[in-house]
């Protein structure tokens, strides 16, 4: 017994059931960690939904590059088409909006745009013109005098922005190629390329995706194809290199990475309202008096601001363009 | 050894559960603290916190298949506290949209649930939820009754029902996620409904 030293007095001996307990207690505190993060990591991965993998890439968003910058475009005259309202961040109008080519969600166009090649580039223009043309897009930006032009956005779903587009009015390029009588509509087509557009490999629209404007809509000079944004050339994401935009329509009308013009005698499909005409006219005129059939379209967000504001018939510029519409039943041609 | 973890009440699970399923109301509520939940950040968290709500919604029903498959019995202990989550959660949505979203404008919030189908179906999936949360007590249990407590606590089965169509309707094109949660609910359904369907047979060979 003694080759064991000091026997420590049974008051330091620890009772059994303490023991057992301490143990119990360290198991349970495992169990409880593990669990709750489990739990915890697996309702964030959730959250997430199938967009993992965007939160990151959204991060690295581009910050207004300076002046000098290659981007930058040189633009003559400058418009304020928004009532002097707040410009809508960089930020945000490079890193939220639609392009269903680069994927369903708002960050997805910021996230995966990075595979589209706006140059070397060309647009063609034909149909009814006396004068068809392919344009290399650098030399037909080139051809114009660009213009700032501040525009609200109104999107269908219910959100906006104020942004400061650089362009020309569609309808100086028209005139160049002389439209013929027959030409009573225009046409435009996006890119058709998977490769460069991963978006295309879901048939969730019809691709490529095509829009259209009466004649005289695309005539209008508030009609403008933007190459440009805040001064320098468009990001990917946003429809390089060339994408329409027309301020009293709903942004899905202002087709993007454009290729292909044509004019004709017949309305053209368009995209939206192939995959749901009760939902997506081909007019799409911004209306807070006839709501989407799921939403209402009477107010809207503008995003960066907190409170709702009341939508616009015409986006606002109804005073330029309602009577584009005279005598029109404008619930019938939505 | 099985007899002993058999006797215990595991009481690390519920608070463990709990815990872990406030991430996402915590998560949510740092990112907006840090102006991190996009240019939209209100539609953000009313999304999030939907999306949430209805998981715990489906998480609930889950619970007894769980035991009637592999004989788990734990997942019946937190079932009480998955389906008062999703009730928290429906809560923090319904705030969300009424308050930040709306601005409490009762004619566009009225309008809305009236005129809208994927707004009423979610206000209805809501509505659902309130006598399930006021009785999910044991003292609610024992003044209503079982039979008619069960009764009512089969709206279970149709609250997370209208919330996968809620969320269908409100999305623009791409319906893959909404319907992969319809996906998983159809299938435990399905396994309640054979479960039910067993038993009444076994009930009818035992009276034969």
């Amino acid at each position: 017994m003694s080759d064991i030293g000091i026997i420590p007095p049974t008051s330091e001996i620890t009772p059994e059931r303490v023991y057992l307990q301490r143990r119990e207690f360290i198991k349970n505190s495992l169990l409880f960690a593990a669990t709750s993060s489990g739990v915890g990591s697996t309702l964030l991965w959730l959250m997430r939904g199938l967009r993992a993998k965007d939160h990151e890439k959204t991060a690295k968003a581009p910050a207004t590059g300076a002046p000098d910058d290659d981007s930058a475009l040189t633009v003559a005259q400058h418009y304020d088409y928004a009532s002097g309202e707040k410009n809508t961040s960089y930020n945000d109008v490079t890193n939220y909006n639609n392009f269903y080519e680069f994927g369903t969600d708002k960050s997805d166009p910021a996230a995966n745009a990075d595979s589209l090649r706006p140059r070397p580039w060309h647009v063609a223009i034909d149909g009814a013109v006396a004068r068809p043309q392919v344009f290399e897009v650098d030399q037909l930006i080139k051809s114009f005098p660009l213009e700032e032009r501040i525009y609200r956005m109104r999107c269908v779903e219910a959100w906006s922005m104020v942004i400061p587009w650089v362009g020309f009015p569609l309808g100086d390029l028209l005139k160049r190629v002389e439209p013929t009588s027959r030409a009573k509509y225009v046409a435009f087509k996006s890119l058709l390329d998977p490769q460069q557009m991963p978006g295309q490999r879901t048939d969730l629209l019809q691709w490529p995706y095509v829009e259209g404007l009466r004649i005289d809509e695309a005539m209008h000079p508030l009609t403008i194809l933007a190459v440009g944004l805040y001064g320098k050339r468009l990001p990917n994401q946003d429809g390089a290199p060339i994408r329409l935009v027309v301020p009293w329509k709903y942004g899905f009308k202002g087709i993007k990475s454009i290729v292909n013009i044509s004019l004709t005698a017949e309305q053209p499909p368009t995209s939206w309202n192939i995959a749901a005409a009760d939902e997506y006219g081909f007019y799409a005129n911004v209306n807070p008096a006839v709501d989407h059939p799921r939403w209402s379209q009477a107010t809207e967000r503008r995003i960066g601001e907190y409170h709702r504001r009341p939508t616009l018939p015409f986006n606002g510029y109804g005073d330029q363009v309602a009577s584009l519409y005279t005598g029109m039943d404008l619930r019938t041609f939505f | 050894m099985e007899a002993r973890r058999k006797k215990s009440p595991l009481p690390w699970l519920k608070p463990a559960v709990l815990t872990g399923s406030l991430v996402p109301v915590a998560a949510i509520l740092e990112r907006a603290w840090r102006d991190d939940l996009g240019p939209d950040p209100i539609a953000q968290a009313l999304n999030q916190l939907g999306l949430i709500a209805l998981v715990f919604l489906v998480a609930a029903l889950g619970c007894t298949p769980l035991k009637t498959i592999f004989g788990w019995t734990w997942p019946m202990r937190i079932r009480r506290m998955l389906g008062l989550l999703a009730f928290f959660y429906a809560l923090l949505h319904v705030i969300t949209y009424t308050v930040l979203d709306q601005g409490l404008d009762w004619n566009a919030i009225v309008d809305d649930v009236v005129k809208r189908k994927f707004i009423f179906l979610g206000f209805s999936t809501f509505v659902l939820l309130i006598p399930l949360a006021a009785t999910s007590t044991n003292s609610a249990l024992r003044r209503l009754g079982y039979v008619r407590w069960k009764q009512l606590h089969r709206l279970a089965y149709l609250a997370p029902a209208l919330a996968v169509l809620h969320f269908t309707l409100k999305v623009k094109r791409d319906e893959t996620e909404p319907l992969t949660y319809g996906l998983v609910l159809a299938a435990l359904l399905t396994a309640r409904l054979i479960e039910y369907m067993g038993a009444d047979r076994a009930l009818l060979t035992r009276e034969i």
